[in-house]
């Protein structure tokens, strides 16, 4: 009863407008759908928590928010030696943390030297420095980085800068007290630190002294919500001003909706379907179990020709993708490969029939073409079984396939069970997908010998267990190469080799959908520009260049909700209280009457 | 996994009448229920060590998953989490721990488990326990209404709509809540970022939280406590101390108070705490709707891990409550009825 009576109170309870909470500033709330593990820079992992360290301190450099090419942070220029081994950064002046002590070079040093020393301080980013043969600051305008071999992705260093005052004193980079405000509250970028809930929300401050100039919005916070309908919903009561990681159907219910704009962006991830094309382990020993046919590239070639990958934009996609060419997302523009008429695989069932017709592989009675020993030309097909990419995937590739004489078991099985089996070799085709980094460095080394696993089976971080003399030497070149146009016709020139070779077909480039209110924010520094995200970038640039909208109506609808539940918590109250006094009377009163 | 959960909470719940014979004392008694308890709790120490082993995956590789991480880093992680040693060796290493405290360190969070799970117990609880109370209340009240008046038009919408909202998916009543709410209740957590410190705002701001999720709770929830009620009560109805008691000459609703709804309360008492120690578990998808950071949101994260030190340390500590309810109940129930006590 006194639920009953609480429950219809707070329904009815009218709006009260709240006097109190008035011009409180701007204040951006960022819904995350992913958890926080540490605001540690060098223990956070969870692709929030590097956020965090993003927002917090200013990296050495930055890819840009135009294109990002790498840019100045701590570092203001950069040269390296002739054998490319030795970098020397030249750091800005005038930086500051936020507790006025300058920021110089003895602070990246310190940072780089600390992750060489502690094996915990490698935690997060350790493999940036793997290839670090020594980290020195001559004086505090210098920093030199030397690596035991060239090593591109020196300009692109995703490590957070800390101040070695503060953290110098620390031993056990383990300590809970390395996730407190005293320590994590001191920073360099755009925003810092003030408040940390666990497993509900971070707030920040504006930096006032930002070097790039302070943020426009005066506050930041990142709401976690574990439902993303529930952030979804939150979007549309104006609770929180920006989401992202829409699936394409809540993105498509969005745009409609009143004072919320949304954002469709190239992203950095790719699907790819993966053929099994005889792999091999790091040793060359053969390993797994795919089927022998699939050696021979012109079936290879077969199936290439017969996926429409404009089709799987299309329809699986629903529109939000990008075909896909080779391993480096579109959205890395200098990369990315773009096939010539000659080296495109166009979709083309009757070519892909001759392709198969030439190679001898006929067709039997019942449409499945034979290979010449009298096997027939039927694969496995895997995948997630909880995506619902591969599932719709799959159906397409299977029908496709059908059509040009190939028949398809389809294996949709769970994510460790995919991952076991495309590790063993123990798979004919299979449906993967990698997100990838600015550097294109990362997205070529998925296919280098070296991704091989290991004798035990271990240690394989290749997509496609590709080894091919050709690519590797364009690999490497691209690695040594500096000279940021030749860089790019090396990288791209590796994609055209792996995709001559027909072990992966690269089906498209997901697009990141973000939406957020337009009525509080009118606009925010996308990356690339102009067309790319705003949350989850390779660097801060949508947040700090988040501009509040004029609107003065927004401010005074936000604070009537803290008038509104005053009100209700009274009512509840009360009416508990009341409840339980009027309960309490009615008991005395039967004992009186008996 | 609420089912895995739920079917193997139900082991150390079954009351054997056997054990009540005798009557040679109360102290006796409760020591062999609590020794009961504790084998109990043992079998579900070893029981989720081994059951969460069998989950496929590397959880190195999930955690570096999508980032260049070269192989000797993934080793090195392996050894730091003890991934590497043999199962046996990784199980007495756990219990030795388990006995001094340590649930061990999450591979996820790099934290202890006894502090995460800490730190989600209390929301839990008072998420659970005021939505459990609630829906007691509401549940008897309606139970009692219903039964004394069998055949009414109130007791037949009253069963009819329990047994409804007994059976809709909680995770989806929530998200209708959460939408019907039209804002005016906070979507997610239990703190607001904005919120002045101090006792009474923050006090009001975790109250305002707590009314979608508690309310969603308590839908479902106060509807078997209804049901058992009601049929409670119908069970006692023609008994002749009832008939007795009318005799003496005793208006309706004072023979319904003074006589049979004490008698009927003894079968619910029961079940309050019973479900008590299942509904910590039940609120996984209400945690999970509305960001409550409890422990059942915890499960969930770690599921999706898998993290196995946080699912062990949760199973641990659920089926520890399960545990303890229903050794609560048991006592209690001594106390409450003395034919168990005499028979």
């Amino acid at each position: 009863m006194v639920a009953v009576l609480a429950a219809s109170a707070v329904a009815t309870v009218p709006f009260v407008p709240a006097a109190a909470a008035q011009q409180q500033g701007k204040v951006l709330r960022v819904a995350l759908t992913t958890g926080i593990d540490h605001l540690n820079p060098f223990t956070a992992q969870l692709a929030a928590s590097t956020q965090v360290g993003r927002f917090t301190y200013e990296f050495l450099t930055l890819p840009s928010a135009e294109d990002t090419q790498p840019t100045g942070g701590v570092a203001e220029s950069w040269k390296t030696s002739d054998d490319k081994l030795t970098w020397t950064f030249t750091i800005r002046q005038g930086m500051k943390w936020s507790d006025g002590k300058p920021v110089t070079a003895q602070d990246p040093a310190y940072t780089f030297q600390r992750m060489l020393d502690d094996e915990n301080a490698r935690t997060a980013n350790g493999s940036y420095v793997s290839n670090f043969a020594s980290v020195s600051a001559p004086d505090d305008k210098t920093l030199v980085l030397k690596t035991k071999a060239p090593q591109s992705s020196m300009t692109s260093l995703d490590v957070p800068i800390v101040p070695k005052h503060i953290w110098e004193p620390i031993k056990d980079l383990n300590a809970p007290s390395t996730d407190e405000m005293a320590v994590v509250g001191v920073g360099s970028g755009p925003y810092l630190l003030t408040e940390y809930k666990k497993n509900e929300f971070v707030k920040f401050k504006a930096n006032k002294d930002y070097w790039r100039g302070a943020p426009k919005v005066d506050e930041l916070q990142l709401l976690q919500f574990k439902d993303a309908e529930a952030a979804v919903n939150a979007l549309k009561q104006g609770e929180v001003d920006v989401i992202n990681r829409l699936t394409p159907t809540q993105f498509d219910a969005l745009k409609g909706e009143k004072n919320i704009t949304t954002n469709k962006a190239p992203g950095r991830r790719y699907n790819e379907l993966i053929i099994n094309f005889g792999v091999k382990n790091v040793l060359d020993q053969p390993i797994g179990d795919g089927n022998p046919i699939l050696k021979d590239v012109r079936v290879r070639k077969a199936i290439a020709q017969a996926i429409d990958t404009e089709t799987i934009v299309q329809k699986v996609m629903n529109g939000y993708g990008q075909p896909g060419t080779g391993v480096v997302p579109a959205i890395y523009k200098a990369y990315t490969w773009t096939p010539s008429e000659a080296e495109k695989t166009k979709f083309d069932i009757a070519a892909a029939n001759a392709t198969l017709d030439q190679a001898g592989y006929a067709k039997g009675a019942d449409g499945i073409r034979v290979a010449p020993g009298g096997a027939k030309l039927e694969f496995r097909l895997a995948g997630h079984a909880n995506r619902p990419f591969d599932q719709r995937t799959a159906q397409f590739v299977s029908g496709w396939l059908k059509d040009i004489g190939i028949g398809v078991k389809q294996e949709l099985v769970s994510d460790d069970e995919l991952d076991d089996r495309t590790t063993a070799g123990n798979y004919d085709l299979a449906i993967s997908g990698y997100g990838t980094s600015p550097d294109p460095d990362y997205a070529l080394s998925l296919n280098t010998c070296a991704g091989r696993p290991n004798a035990e089976g271990n240690g394989g971080s290749s997509s496609t267990y590709f080894c091919d003399p050709r690519y590797e030497d364009l690999y490497k070149k691209q690695l040594t190469e500096f000279d940021p146009a030749k860089r790019a016709e090396l990288v791209k020139q590796a994609q055209a080799v792996l995709a001559g070779e027909y072990v992966d077909v690269v089906l498209d480039y997901d697009n990141v959908l973000e939406a957020y209110r337009s009525d509080k924010f009118s606009s925010f520094t996308k990356q690339p520009q102009p067309d790319g995200a705003i949350l989850e970038q390779s660097g801060y640039w949508g947040v700090y260049g988040a501009t509040p909208a004029d609107t003065a109506a927004a401010g005074a609808e936000e604070n009537s909700n803290t008038g509104l539940w005053i009100g209700i918590g009274a009512v509840v109250l009360v009416v508990l209280v009341g409840g339980g006094v009027l309960l309490g009377r009615r008991g005395k009163s039967a004992d009186d009457r008996e | 996994m609420t089912e895995a959960l739920s079917s193997l909470d139900q082991t150390p719940a079954l009351v054997d009448p056997g054990e009540r014979r005798g009557g040679t004392g109360t102290a006796r008694f409760v020591l062999s229920k609590i020794g009961g308890a504790l084998a109990s709790l043992a079998l579900v120490v070893v029981l989720g060590f081994f059951l969460f082993r069998t989950l496929p995956g590397d959880p190195v590789r999930f955690m570096v998953r999508d980032r260049p991480t070269d192989p000797k880093m993934m080793a090195e992680l392996r050894a730091q989490m003890g991934v590497d040693k043999p199962l046996l060796r990784q199980f007495w290493d756990y219990v030795a721990g388990l006995l001094q405290g340590d649930m061990g360190v999450s591979y996820l969070q790099r934290r202890p488990v006894f502090d995460m799970v800490g730190e989600r117990l209390w929301p839990t609880i008072l998420l659970v326990g005021s939505a459990t109370v609630l829906a007691v209340l509401l549940g008897l009240w309606l139970g009692v209404r219903a039964g004394w008046r069998r055949g009414s038009r109130f007791d037949k919408v009253q069963t009819g709509l329990a047994l409804t909202l007994w059976s809709v998916p909680q995770f989806w009543l929530g998200l209708m809540l959460l939408v019907a709410g039209n804002g005016l209740f906070p979507s997610r957590g239990m703190h607001s970022p904005d919120v002045e410190p101090g006792f009474f705002s923050e006090g009001l701001d975790v109250l305002h939280h707590l009314v979608l999720p508690c309310v969603t709770l308590l839908v479902v929830f106060y509807a078997q406590y209804m049901l058992v009620m009601r049929s409670s009560l119908i069970g006692e109805m023609n008994s002749d101390y009832l008939t007795t008691a009318r005799a003496k000459g005793l208006r309706d609703d004072l023979v319904r108070k003074r006589h049979a709804v004490p008698n009927a309360l003894l079968p619910t008492v029961t079940l309050v705490f019973m479900q008590f120690g299942m509904v910590v578990s039940g609120a996984v998808s209400v945690e999970a709707v509305f960001s409550w950071p409890g422990l059942g949101q915890l499960l969930y994260e770690a599921l999706r891990g898998p993290d196995l030190p946080v699912l062990q340390g949760v199973f641990v500590t659920l089926a520890g409550a399960v545990v303890l309810m229903n050794l609560l109940a048991e006592l209690l129930y001594r106390v409450l009825d003395p034919r168990v006590r005499t028979a």
